[in-house]
């Protein structure tokens, strides 16, 4: 599009002259291109080199010794611990969901796709407020949790309830639209083809869905991996024990030890940038499809 | 075969899958929020409104609404920009920036906060060259509004680009043969088609913004009067086991995301009976 | 008879799609449920695969009742329409599908699963295809592939749900003659769903004409056409011409004018719907005439494929008519027409139904 003004600098008063209508002069264009790339650098650019350059600035050895020490690592494990619980969970709702709500018809279907898209609004603050409602020693149920000797508050069932709900609708909002354009013929062609129900889900649906599922499941674990506000109400931020790693993150900020709190957030960032990468990659697959 | 919610369909696994859903969605959201509001509901009056019209939760209110407002605006302005930018005109590097549009997204925001806090310090990258002219960012309210813009940034670039991509270039083309100028053309004929696209994406926005925690607390300074925002009075009262202000305060907040929600569904549909055929 | 259908309503919320429908196709015949959109033909071979429930009423293959019967368990082979190939697997493996998936006690073994795939591919002449994909193929092998598919699971019947709709015509009439001869070798029972006349009555043994729900006619196509027994009918099949009358003393009359009719059955004075297929009117030039019909010439096409003469009715206060009439070109130079010249029709063979409430929902001439 743009080459028609580009490359016509022989016929240069022409060019002036002739401009495709749907284009803006030259000098425009490049104002604005210039205007927003100033616009994304400052907020998106920098702060991504800002982070890794605070981590690696005293070099890979002390990047590495900040992210296997004892408090770092145990803030690590616990972090795949509760992700390696939530994001199945949040596999087998989306799939679920999806499968009821694009290939049936059902009173009350767009409220329940509401309902699904609700936990994206509510601040993470409250959803970890609502949790130490019911399950706080001060909470509804904690009389009832002490007696039993259970603890979900300041311990490790509280993170992941509170992140199963605050990543609840990330994997069923990729495979809503997904299995809504699909449709439902190549299932029913394969029933007419004799299939159970099970083998057509297997053989037919998943192999269709799995690029929107696999996007679904890396942002998911990519949000769950760095939800802050709701298990910062819920952990009690127990160092070694209940911190997760962004929790850990804020631990090391507030006590100065800057580098160290740059290279655990380094991790979480080259996770954020895998997923961007992939789903770049699953745009780019399917446009070419 | 005999469920009568549904039209007879030969595909199986609805009372399963329909099942399942129903249940989980029950026991992790509807119950919990559900008890929020009972244990709201169960303080008096006088309580409630002493909590939620405190003069310190009403400064906070302000700011976080005033400056939820200020960021989604800025992104209603840039992120139409860019993705005009992304869409419209050709430039090295443009499909790495579009793939970054994400990155607030997907990066974890306690990261964003402190990679903020660091930058715009006065001490930092940015923030010293602002220090020149004695202008704060960090620890100031500008500074909760760079943490909300940040944060709501993809979501006006993601609204509009695919309805800019989709739009027909025949319309310009008919405008510009009608006479009109190029600005006349932007003006009344793109504009007006991607006017529902860009209030959704202002709302979402907003509403994230609004509910917003992890990457302000480390830009704000947390001043109570000053650069306190609600979800961090929240934090602080329960963690100082004031439950009953801190579910106030939540109950309120939670019906401004319900009312967002409405809002956000409200113009989808109206989106989409714009311009479906 | 191979598949009966016996009282099948449907009802989709406050529509009737099928109402009360009786049918009993033969066996090893091809049968063509013809109707324009909305008459409940695909609703009604959904029913009959399985992929819809009816309301009320008996579906049976061979005399076996199949109403209960889930579609994977009927042995029906479905065509789609827009193909419903699996996308993500070879043409071998879509045609595969249905005998992979079988449990692993009845699946053929792997190379006799081959053989028969191949066999199928050959069948159907695509063969070279088999490692291909879906989206490498156009949209008639892609039709043919999923034909093969269906026939792989060897069905007892084979449905086919507007097999040609998405296919530019000339593809179309191609696969049509194909089909028809495949059938000739194969002689599965087979239903095929179509809203195009021309297709039902080329294809097909016998034809299902429906409308609102309901089977206007049955028969073979040269009873369909020749005989219709409605005027929906009539005028679904072929163009028409239409003329609105009364009849009266033999004869009907159509505004001043009057055409001689000869029918015992229809009552003296009663309104009337006469129809004449476009080469079964002849134009009288003579201005003395005074038998037919009067009408205006608006325009002569003596070129092309279908050489006619488009003319409207003189306005006598009532809506202005068109009729068309099919004449070869070089008789249409012979009468040397001009635009605006008014002759007569006459009619050589007309079709007369008497007008009531319900031969009312008839369309007008197409």
């Amino acid at each position: 599009m743009t080459t028609v003004t580009e490359t016509t600098t022989l016929t240069l008063d022409r060019a002036d002259v002739w401009r495709r209508a749907t284009e803006e002069p030259q000098w425009v264009r490049r104002l604005l291109i210039g205007t927003t790339l100033v616009f994304l650098a400052l907020f998106l650019i920098l702060p991504l080199i800002v982070v890794l350059y605070g981590a690696f600035e005293q070099g890979l050895k002390v990047w590495y010794a900040a992210i296997t020490e004892p408090d770092a690592a145990a803030s690590i494990r616990l972090t795949l611990l509760v992700v390696a619980i939530v994001v199945p969970i949040n596999i087998v709702f989306g799939v679920a969901v999806a499968w009821a709500i694009a290939k049936f018809e059902f009173r009350g279907k767009t409220i329940l796709i509401s309902l699904i898209d609700m936990p994206f609004a509510i601040s993470p603050v409250v959803v970890g407020l609502i949790f130490v409602i019911l399950f706080g020693s001060q909470g509804w149920l904690g009389d009832w949790l002490n007696a039993h000797d259970l603890r979900i508050i300041y311990a490790v069932p509280g993170i992941v309830i509170v992140i199963a709900f605050g990543t609840l609708p990330f994997i069923a909002r990729e495979l809503i639209p997904l299995m809504q354009q699909q449709g439902k013929q190549e299932e029913e062609a394969s029933l007419t083809l004799g299939a159970s129900g099970w083998k057509t889900f297997w053989y037919v649906t998943l192999p269709n869905i799995k690029w929107g599922l696999l996007y679904g499941v890396i942002l998911c674990n990519a949000r769950a991996m760095g939800e802050f506000g709701a298990v910062a109400v819920v952990s009690g931020r127990i160092r070694g024990e209940t911190n997760t790693m962004p929790l850990h993150i804020e631990v090391l900020y507030n006590e100065y030890m800057f580098t160290a709190a740059f290279a655990v957030s380094s991790l979480l960032t080259g996770l954020a940038l895998v997923t961007i990468a992939i789903k770049s990659f699953i745009e780019w697959h399917e446009k070419r499809a | 075969m005999s469920n009568t919610a549904k039209a007879k369909s030969v595909i199986p696994g609805f009372n399963i899958t329909m099942g399942f859903s129903l249940l989980y969605l029950t026991f992790i959201f509807l119950i919990p929020v559900g008890g929020l509001l009972l244990y709201t509901s169960l303080m008096s009056w006088d309580e409630f409104w002493r909590a939620v019209s405190h003069p310190q939760v009403v400064a906070s209110y302000k700011l976080s609404f005033g400056a939820s407002f200020i960021g989604a605006s800025i992104n209603l302005v840039f992120g139409f920009l860019a993705a005009w930018v992304l869409v419209r005109y050709q430039f090295p590097g443009k499909r790495l920036i579009d793939a970054l549009i994400d990155l607030p997204f997907a990066l974890p925001t306690a990261v964003a906060g402190i990679a903020l806090v660091t930058l715009y310090a006065s001490t930092g990258w940015v923030g010293q060259y602002f220090e020149l002219f004695d202008i704060r960012i960090a620890y100031t309210q500008i500074g909760v509004v760079i943490a909300l813009t940040y944060i709501g940034l993809p979501f006006v670039v993601r609204t509009v680009q695919p309805v800019l991509e989709d739009f027909e270039s025949e319309l310009e083309e008919a405008s510009a043969a009608l006479g009109a100028s190029r600005l006349t053309t932007i003006r009344k004929v793109i504009l007006p088609a991607l006017l529902p696209a860009l209030l959704t994406g202002f709302a979402l926005a907003f509403a994230r913004a609004l509910g917003e925690y992890g990457s302000v607390v480390f830009i704000s300074g947390n001043l109570p009067y000053a650069t306190e925002i609600t979800p961090l009075l929240i934090v602080a009262k329960a963690e100082q086991y004031d439950y009953n202000g801190a579910a106030a305060i939540g109950t309120v907040m939670l019906f401004a995301a319900f009312i967002l929600l409405l809002v956000i569904n409200f113009l989808q549909w109206w989106s989409s009976r714009r311009f479906s055929h | 008879m191979s598949i009966r259908v016996e009282n099948i309503s449907k009802r989709f919320g406050n529509f009737v799609a099928l109402d009360n429908i009786s049918l009993d196709l033969p066996e090893g015949q091809l049968t063509a449920l013809l109707g324009p959109s909305g008459s409940g033909k695909t609703t009604l071979l959904r029913i009959i695969a399985g992929l819809e429930a009816p309301d009320s009423g008996k579906i049976e293959f061979y005399g076996k009742d199949q109403t209960h019967q889930h579609v994977s368990e009927r042995g029906v082979g479905f065509v789609f329409q827009h193909y419903a190939l699996f996308k993500h697997m070879t043409v071998f493996e879509n045609v595969a599908y249905g005998l992979t998936v079988k449990p692993r006690n009845e699946r053929p073994s792997k190379a006799e699963i081959h053989k028969r795939v191949m066999s199928l591919l050959e069948l159907v002449q695509l063969d070279w295809t088999a490692h291909r994909y879906p989206n490498q193929l156009s949209g008639g092998q892609r039709q043919r592939i999923a034909l093969a598919r269906a026939l792989a699971v060897e069905p007892k019947v084979l449905l086919l749900d507007e097999p040609f709709g998405a296919l530019d015509a000339k593809v179309r009439a191609e696969l049509r003659r194909w089909l028809r001869k495949l059938h000739d070798e194969i002689h599965v029972t087979s239903v095929f769903v179509t809203h195009d006349q021309e297709e039902a009555l080329e294809v097909s043994d016998r034809i299902v004409v429906m409308n609102h729900g309901s089977v206007e006619q049955e028969g073979t196509p040269d009873e369909v056409y020749e005989h219709p027994a409605t005027p929906f009918v009539y005028g679904f099949l072929g163009s028409v011409n239409l003329f609105h009358g009364r009849f009266e003393q033999q004869q009907i009359v159509v505004g001043g004018d009057a055409i001689p009719h000869q029918d015992e059955l229809l009552n003296h004075g009663s309104d009337v719907y006469a129809f004449a297929r476009p080469n079964e009117l002849t134009i009288v030039t003579d201005p003395t005439a005074s038998h037919g019909i009067a009408a205006k010439v608006t325009q002569v096409l003596a070129y092309g494929l279908n050489p006619r003469v488009e003319l409207e009715s003189i306005a006598d206060g009532s809506s202005v008519q068109h009729f068309q009439v099919s004449l070869p070109a070089h008789d249409i130079k012979a009468l040397a027409l001009e635009t605006g010249q008014q002759v007569r029709l006459v009619p050589s063979r007309l079709k007369v139904f008497e007008r009531t409430e319900a031969s009312a929902t008839g369309d007008e001439a197409k």
